[in-house]
């Protein structure tokens, strides 16, 4: 069975793409991740249990009938609110605090988050349809379900749009001076308080998109957002905080890297490997992180 | 004035002491009322399977009492269960099952759900001696641990898929067959595994491949474009829920033709409802199915089962439910043979079970595994977008042709 990958070449490339796909999207929910360390310095933990609760929005609506594509334009609205709730309700009492207070606090969200979504939802593990077809090359050997590209279409769109927004409109622009010096910021006029906000808003809407589209690439449960917390946490660390296009590449990249080291390796080390890597970049990045803060550009 | 309170407060607390330690060991049976223990999954990750475990129960209950209860020595007693909410925790669940043995004096137990909290329960009940029945811990290592209170009315999880194998090998002339499998990463599907190794084995048939899946991966895009390479005459996948639904809604997504395509928890996943025709042609393993033949006097038959259970409850019983039911009916008999509440004696009548219930036949082997039930097959069949799951193997109970090979994706509308 080993290096099956090197014998069979389409296997190459049906990997790379399975892994690109899949790398855009969490590319995606470490973005506003990212986002959100920057300008608030708060390691979210409870990024999945948004993603997931994202996803079950979308759901809902697919129960309705209507089809859970639109989840990715009903999903980050409703989330976003629901972020700047959370940011109003708790993030406000730890922003200022230490890392570990805002761990202890977002791990305290996500508990409470599953639970609720275990309630309201149910306990049963889910999915919504999108019945969107499969794109076939190479003569039907390379196969791509299209809701993938679906969603990493979108996720991409998503992005552009989010960065295009950040350099022009004038909350992008009291965003980035904030991640820059809050001090500095709230001393020249900016309402730092209603950044953050804003800023956590963002952020849970990324996460609304990225779950609606989970829910019709993947499969949604209650209690399955922390692998989501642990990849984008991933990302962002091999991204560093101030590069949001390379949040991009990582993304690809740890697709790309856990694809293949599904097929070379085997199937029960692609997540151990992962976390491997991880361990050698933040032995790498050690030092870089502890000599100079970084901030959002 | 304060040596009075003090004598006060300890005759008091005497009172209290004599009446907790009266009221335990005689808390078994209380007056007309036989006392049964659970722990089991209200909250968290299991509750959906908790509550079918626990309405399985609860309609056996009442079933039984209305039927004439419990006769030990000439008298008719009734049975009762205390329940607490483990929370899907095994440490829990552990710490509840001590609480039911020492301060309800329970001395009867039921088993929770899940493999992995009946695990972590059964060394609990062992220490006290308190004889269980459960109905939904099928991992094979609670059998291999010489636990002697421990009685399981399920076939163990390594009998699940082994009869797909044997129906593959049929369906290939005797000769042994190219099997694909990916198991999740946890003590249940694991079992899954070595029971399909022993499959392969005894017929002769070559494992070309055997993904781990690891518990938090919700993608098999790497394994099911391996199997589309390599392949097989047979794909068989187990993970739980997540794994069936992910299973079939990449096998359709990537249109992997496989001529056959085995699996579990096909009906906790409701898989054919939520993929509707795409999980076509998919052999699921099952504890039970309501048109298996078997017959008791509690509720007639399994027909018959399902529709008073959809009446109380308002859902189809999953399996889950009519195991649960039946380990009361295992324990009504044990007792009513014992024709005793000592302890020991119910557990020795537990050990000599030989009967017929609606769900199946019990009798229970060296380990407290049940012996005599074969798990059954049933294949997802469509008409139109109406989905249901038809029983195939064994043969005794087919209502339907087993359907093979799969049809290619090219192939189905």
């Amino acid at each position: 069975m080993d290096f099956l990958i090197f014998k069979a070449p389409m296997l190459m490339v049906q990997a790379s793409l399975d892994g690109i796909l899949l790398g855009i999207l969490f590319a995606l929910i470490a973005y506003g991740m990212a986002l959100q360390w920057g300008v608030m310095n708060i390691i979210n933990i409870a990024q999945g249990d948004l993603v997931i609760l994202g996803g079950y929005i979308a759901y809902t609506i697919y129960l309705w009938g209507i089809h859970p594509a639109w989840g990715v334009i009903i999903s980050p609205i409703i989330m976003f609110f629901v972020g700047w709730a959370l940011y109003k309700l708790v993030i406000n009492k730890v922003v200022d605090r230490d890392l570990f207070i805002s761990i202890l606090a977002t791990f305290g969200i996500a508990i409470v988050f599953q639970q609720l979504m275990n309630f309201i939802f149910g306990a049963d593990v889910v999915v919504a349809q999108s019945e969107y077809g499969t794109t076939m090359l190479f003569d039907n050997s390379v196969t791509l379900p299209n809701s993938k590209i679906f969603s990493a279409f979108i996720s991409v769109l998503y992005a552009v749009a989010l960065v295009i927004y950040m350099k022009k409109s004038r909350l992008g622009r009291a965003i980035r001076a904030t991640a820059q010096n809050a001090r500095a910021a709230k001393i020249l006029g900016v309402d730092t308080e209603k950044v953050y906000a804003a800023t956590f808003g963002i952020n849970a809407a990324l996460c609304g998109i990225a779950g609606a589209l989970i829910s019709i690439t993947l499969t949604l449960h209650p209690y399955v957002g922390l692998p989501y917390t642990v990849r984008s946490f991933m990302i962002v660390i091999v991204a560093g905080l101030g590069n949001l296009p390379a949040v991009a590449v990582s993304g690809m990249g740890l697709g790309l890297f856990e694809e293949f080291a599904d097929y070379i390796l085997g199937t029960e080390f692609r997540i151990g490997a992962v976390f491997l890597l991880l361990v050698l970049i933040l032995v790498y990045r050690r030092f870089k992180l502890s000599r100079k803060r970084e901030y959002l550009k | 004035m304060n040596k009075i309170a003090k004598l006060f407060v300890t005759f008091i607390s005497a009172i209290t002491l004599a009446l907790v330690s009266f009221t335990s060991s005689f808390a078994k049976v209380e007056g007309e009322y036989i006392v049964l223990g659970s722990a089991i999954s209200l909250t968290g990750k299991y509750s959906s399977n908790g509550v079918h475990t626990q309405n399985g129960y609860n309609m056996a209950v009442e079933r039984i009492n209305k039927m004439g209860g419990v006769e030990v020595q000439g008298k008719k007693y009734k049975f009762e269960i205390i329940y607490y909410d483990d929370e899907s925790n095994p440490k829990r669940a552990a710490q509840l099952a001590e609480r039911l043995i020492k301060q309800d004096g329970v001395h009867y137990m039921l088993g929770p759900y899940s493999s992995g909290l009946t695990k972590a329960i059964a060394p609990v009940t062992e220490k006290y001696k308190i004889p269980m029945v459960e109905a939904n811990g099928a991992s094979r290592s609670l059998f291999t641990k010489g636990y002697k209170y421990l009685f399981a009315v399920l076939s163990p999880a390594n009998q699940y898929l082994e009869v797909a194998i044997d129906l593959a090998v049929e369906k290939n002339g005797g000769k042994g067959v190219k099997i694909a499998q990916a198991f999740e990463q946890d003590a249940f599907s694991q079992d899954v595994r070595l029971g399909i190794l022993d499959a392969a084995k005894r017929t002769g048939s070559e494992i070309i491949i055997d993904d781990k899946l690891p518990k938090e991966l919700n993608d098999m895009a790497a394994t099911l474009a391996k199997v589309k390479a390599v392949k097989p005459d047979v794909l068989v996948v187990s993970g739980h829920t997540k794994g069936a639904l992910t299973a079939i809604r990449q096998i359709s997504e990537m249109k992997v033709d496989v001529p056959m395509l085995a699996m579990t928890h096909c009906d906790a996943a409701k898989l054919s409802k939520q993929h509707g025709k795409k999980s076509e042609f998919a052999l699921c393993a099952s504890q039970w199915h309501k048109n298996l033949s078997y017959k008791d006097k509690f509720f007639g038959s399994g027909k018959k089962y399902a529709k008073d259970f959809q009446k109380e409850f308002g859902y189809d019983p999953p399996y889950q439910s009519a195991e649960s039911s039946a380990a009361l009916l295992v324990f009504k008999d044990a007792f009513e043979r014992a024709n005793s509440f000592d302890r020991d004696a119910v557990r020795d009548a537990l050990v000599d079970t030989e009967m017929q219930t609606f769900y199946g036949n019990i009798k229970f082997g060296p380990g407290g595994q049940n012996v005599a039930k074969p798990m059954i097959l049933f294949q997802v069949r469509c008409k139109g977008d109406d989905c249901e799951n038809r029983v195939v193997a064994p043969t005794k109970w087919a209502s339907d042709k087993f359907y093979h090979p799969i049809p290619k994706w090219s192939e189905r509308s």
